[in-house]
C-alpha cells in the first residue's frame, strides 16, 4: 500500500499505517518501550511519561504512546537522554510511593516494580515523600482493596471505570501534589456506586487496587480435618488459569485444574457449570412464564424484557442506576449462588456431612462474586451459602504456593454429583453464551425441535461486538405453547457496563422491544472478568473466547436440559422448575441503591 | 422538593444540562450557599446524568468551589510566588494568632475561615488577600489586625 509511513526505530526500518503511534510501530519490530499509563483497552492518557523516546533533530522527548509516526522519523528508544529521563520519572514516582515490595500483594506482578528493577533505581537523590503524605487504605469492601499509598496516579482505573463501564465510581480529586484517585466524597468503595467488577483492579499497574484475598482462610479450612471443603469452578476459569501459570492464552486446562484442586486438598471438586445448566432451566422457564402471563393473561404486573441476573456486577449496577427496572431482572440466582445453596442442602445430605461442617469455596473469574456471596440474601441454606470466593489469580497463587508444576499435571475429572455439565454451560463464560444456552433449551421446550441454527451454534449472539441482537421466530409450537406461534422472540446481548447502560437507555426510551436481554458486566463476558489473569487485551480475550467455544463443541452434551444430573436433581430433590424448593433455594430479590 | 434540589434544578434550567454546565452550576451553588454540600453534588450529578464522583472531582479541583462549610467571612490569602516573596507567611501567622485558628479552619463562632488561594492578580501590591469578594493589598501584620478588628466590630454592632 502506498499510504504507508516509513520510519526508523533504533535503526530498524518500519513501515506502518498512518495514525499508528510510535509505541505501536516499535512493537511491530519487537522493540519494547516501557509504559505505565498506557493500556490497550483505554484511550491515550499520556500522563506518566515513561514511554518517552528521542527523535533525531528534535530537542524535546516524545511520549511514544501518544505520538503518531511521521514519514522519515528517526527514533531512539534507548539513548542516554531517554534513559536518564526515564530514570528520573521512575525515581520521582518511587519517591512518593510506599515501596514495601516484600510485603506487597503485587510483589512479582507489579509493573512499577518491574520497571524500577530494570532501571536499578538504588538509593534515590529525591526526598522520600511517603511519611509526609496522608494516604488511606480502604479495605471495607469484601471485593476490592484501594491503597492510595501504592497509587502512581496513572489514571488507568479512572479511565476503565468511565470508558469501559460508564460508572465513574473513581475520579481524580484535588490537584497538584494533593491530587488523588477518589470515590465520591472519598467514601469507602463499599458505599458508592462501584459494582465490584474489578476491571480497574485488572488494569492497575501497581498494588493500589487489588482484590481482597481469602487464600489464607481457604488454606485454614482445607487443613481442618473436621471440615468438608467443597469447591466449584466457574466456566471461564478453565480457559484462563493457564495464563497465570506460564501457559499461553487460550489453553483449555479443565483437567489439569481439577487435578490441581484435588492436590490442594479440596474434598469435593465440583463444577459451577452444573448450576449454569440449572440456571438455564430455571431462568428459561421464568422467561416462558413471563411471556405467558404478559401475552395470554394480560398481566401488567409482570415485566418484559427480562434480563439475565448471573453477573453480580450488572446486578449491582442496575440496583444503583436503573432501580425502576429491578422487576425486569430474572429472579434466578447466579450459578455460583445456586451452587452454594445446593451444596449445603442437597449435596451435604448426599455425602452425609452436616452443613455446618461444610465449607463452600468458589473459584471465579470475578471480583464481584465476592460481594455477591456476602449479600444477606445469600443464606438460603441457613448458612452462608458460599463461604469464600477466590479469583482465578488467587487459585494460581495457591497452586504456586503448593509447589505444584501445573503444566505437567495429568487431566482429571470432576466428582459427581454436581460435576456434570453441558456445552451450553461452558459458554456462560463468553458474552452471548447465556443467551445461546437459553435459546438452545427454550426453543426446544416450546417447539419440541432443536433450535434452527447450524450445529446448534447461534452465531449472531457470539463475538465481541458491543451490542448484539438476534431474533428467533417460533413456528409450530407444541400445543401448550400455541400462544407463541408466529412470535418473533427478540433478544439482545451486551457486555461491559457502558454497553449495558446504552441498552437500558434504549429500553427506557421505548426504542427497544426486546423480550430477553443478556448482560455481562465485563468486556467479553466472564472470560474478561476482573478476577482473570493480568494482563487482558482484546487479543487475549479473543483467544479465551475461541477456547470456550471449542470446549463447547467438544462436549458430548450441548444442551442444558440434556444434562442427566439436571434431570436427576429435579427428580430427587427440586421436583419442578420454579417449584417450591426452587423458590426457597434458587431465586432471589434485589434492592434499590444510592445514586453515588 | 428540598431546597438544594430546587436550587440545582433552577441552575440547570439556567445553564443547561451538559458537561460544560457543570462549572457554572457549581459556581452558582457556591454563590448561594457558600459551599457545595454532599447532597448538592448528588443533585448536580442526577441533573446532568454524570457520576457523583465526577462532580466531586471537579469541585475539589478548583479552590473557589468550597466543599466544606465556611464561616461568614472567608479570608483567602494569596500563596503565589510574588506574595510569598512579599511575606504572606507573616500575614498568615498574624491571622492565625488573631483568629486563633490554623490555616484551613473556621473560628468557633462560625464567623471567619482562613484559606490560601492562588494569584489574585494584585501581585504589584502584594501581599494580598480577599475577604469574601473584597480585596485587601499591601498587607502588613498590623494592617491585618486592624482589618479583622473592623470586621469584629461590625459583627458586634449587628448583634
Ligand atoms: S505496588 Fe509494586 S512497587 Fe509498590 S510496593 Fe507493591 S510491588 Fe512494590
Ligand atoms: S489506582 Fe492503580 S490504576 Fe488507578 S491511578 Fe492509581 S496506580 Fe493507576
Ligand atoms: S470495580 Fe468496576 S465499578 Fe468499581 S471502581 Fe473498579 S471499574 Fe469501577
Ligand atoms: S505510557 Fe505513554 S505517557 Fe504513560
Ligand atoms: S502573587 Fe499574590 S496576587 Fe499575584
Amino acid at each position: 500500500m502506498s499510504d504507508k509511513i516509513n520510519l526508523r526505530i533504533d535503526n530498524i526500518a518500519v513501515s506502518v499505517e498512518e495514525g499508528t503511534t510510535i509505541l505501536e510501530a516499535a512493537r511491530k519490530v519487537n522493540i519494547r518501550i516501557p509504559t505505565l499509563c498506557h493500556h490497550e483497552d483505554l484511550c491515550v492518557a499520556g500522563n506518566c511519561r515513561v514511554c518517552m523516546v528521542e527523535q533525531t533533530g528534535a530537542d524535546r522527548l516524545l511520549p511514544s504512546c501518544a505520538m503518531p509516526v511521521s514519514e522519515g522519523m528517526e527514533i531512539q528508544t534507548n539513548s542516554l537522554k531517554v534513559r536518564s529521563a526515564r530514570r528520573q520519572i521512575i525515581e520521582l514516582l518511587v519517591s512518593e510511593h510506599r515501596a514495601d515490595c516484600t510485603r506487597c500483594y503485587k510483589n512479582g506482578k507489579c509493573e512499577l516494580q518491574e520497571l524500577s528493577s530494570e532501571y536499578i533505581i538504588g538509593e534515590s537523590g529525591f526526598i522520600d515523600l511517603v511519611p509526609l503524605k496522608v494516604m488511606t487504605i480502604d479495605n471495607f469492601s469484601p471485593s476490592i482493596i484501594k491503597d492510595d499509598s501504592k497509587c502512581i496516579r496513572c489514571q488507568r482505573c479512572v479511565r476503565t471505570c468511565d470508558q469501559l463501564q460508564n460508572i465513574g465510581a473513581l475520579t481524580v480529586a484535588y490537584k497538584g501534589k494533593n491530587m488523588k484517585i477518589s470515590s465520591f466524597y472519598e467514601k469507602p468503595m463499599y458505599e458508592v456506586v462501584c459494582t465490584n467488577c474489578g476491571q480497574c483492579v485488572n488494569r492497575c499497574p501497581t498494588g493500589a487496587l487489588t482484590e481482597k484475598t481469602y487464600v489464607e482462610q481457604v488454606w485454614t479450612a482445607i487443613n481442618n480435618d473436621k471440615k468438608h471443603v467443597v469447591v466449584q469452578t466457574a466456566p471461564a476459569v478453565r480457559i484462563a488459569l493457564g495464563e497465570a501459570l506460564g501457559m499461553p492464552a487460550g489453553e483449555i486446562v479443565t483437567g489439569k485444574m481439577v487435578s490441581a484442586l484435588r492436590r490442594l486438598g479440596f474434598d469435593s471438586v465440583l463444577d459451577t457449570d452444573f448450576t449454569a445448566d440449572l440456571t438455564i432451566i430455571e431462568e428459561g422457564n421464568e422467561l416462558l412464564q413471563r411471556l405467558k402471563k404478559v401475552l395470554v393473561d394480560g398481566d401488567t404486573s409482570v415485566k418484559i424484557p427480562m434480563t439475565t441476573s448471573c453477573s453480580p456486577g450488572w446486578v449491582k449496577f442496575i440496583e444503583h442506576t436503573f432501580p425502576e427496572y429491578l422487576e425486569n431482572v430474572s429472579t434466578a440466582k447466579s450459578p455460583q449462588q445456586m451452587f452454594g445453596a445446593l451444596a449445603k442442602t442437597f449435596y451435604a445430605k448426599k455425602v452425609n456431612v452436616e452443613p455446618e461442617d461444610m465449607v463452600s469455596v468458589s473459584i471465579m473469574p470475578c471480583t464481584a462474586k465476592k460481594y455477591e456471596a456476602d449479600r444477606p440474601e445469600m443464606r438460603s441454606s441457613g448458612y452462608k451459602d458460599v463461604d469464600f470466593v477466590l479469583t482465578t489469580r488467587e487459585l494460581a497463587l495457591m497452586i504456586k504456593q503448593a509447589g505444584i508444576d501445573f503444566a505437567s499435571l495429568p487431566e482429571d475429572e470432576y466428582d459427581s454429583f454436581m460435576g456434570e455439565s453441558s456445552g451450553a454451560a461452558v459458554i456462560f463464560g463468553a458474552t452471548g453464551g447465556v443467551m445461546e444456552a437459553a435459546l438452545r433449551t427454550a426453543y426446544e421446550v416450546v417447539t419440541g425441535r432443536e433450535v434452527p441454527f447450524d450445529n446448534l451454534n447461534i452465531t449472531p449472539v457470539r463475538g465481541m461486538d458491543s451490542i448484539k441482537e438476534a431474533s428467533v421466530k417460533i413456528e409450530n409450537p407444541l400445543p401448550e405453547w400455541s400462544f407463541l406461534d408466529g412470535v418473533e422472540l427478540k433478544t439482545c446481548v451486551a457486555h461491559g457496563l457502558s454497553n449495558a447502560k446504552q441498552v437500558m437507555e434504549a429500553v427506557k426510551s421505548g426504542k427497544a422491544d426486546y423480550h430477553f436481554i443478556e448482560i455481562m458486566a465485563c468486556p467479553g463476558g466472564c472470560l474478561g472478568g476482573g478476577g482473570q489473569p493480568i494482563p487482558t487485551s482484546p487479543a487475549i480475550r479473543e483467544k479465551r473466547s475461541k477456547a470456550i467455544y471449542k470446549e463447547d463443541s467438544l462436549k458430548p452434551i450441548r444442551k442444558s436440559h440434556e444434562n442427566p444430573e439436571i434431570a436427576q436433581i429435579y427428580d430427587e430433590f427440586l421436583k419442578e422448575p420454579l417449584g417450591k424448593k426452587s423458590h426457597q433455594l434458587l431465586h432471589t430479590h434485589y434492592t434499590e441503591r444510592n445514586r453515588y | 422538593m428540598t431546597e438544594v434540589k430546587q436550587l440545582v434544578q433552577d441552575l440547570a434550567d439556567q445553564y443547561g444540562r451538559n458537561q460544560e454546565s457543570l462549572l457554572p452550576i457549581l459556581q452558582g451553588i457556591v454563590n448561594r450557599e457558600q459551599h457545595i454540600s454532599e447532597d448538592a453534588m448528588i443533585e448536580v450529578a442526577r441533573e446532568l446524568n454524570i457520576s457523583a464522583a465526577q462532580v466531586y472531582g471537579t469541585a475539589t479541583f478548583y479552590s473557589f468551589l468550597n466543599t466544606k462549610p465556611l464561616g461568614k467571612y472567608v479570608i483567602r490569602v494569596c500563596k503565589t510566588i510574588t506574595c510569598m516573596m512579599h511575606g504572606k507567611n507573616q500575614i498568615i501567622k498574624e491571622l492565625e494568632t488573631v483568629l486563633k485558628v490554623n490555616l484551613g479552619e473556621t473560628t468557633h463562632d462560625g464567623k471567619f475561615t482562613l484559606l490560601e488561594t492562588n494569584c489574585l492578580g494584585q501581585c504589584h501590591k502584594g501581599p494580598a488577600m480577599l475577604i469574601n469578594d473584597k480585596p485587601y493589598t499591601e498587607l502588613t501584620p498590623d494592617k491585618v489586625r486592624e482589618i479583622i478588628m473592623m470586621y469584629r466590630d461590625k459583627e458586634l454592632r449587628v448583634n
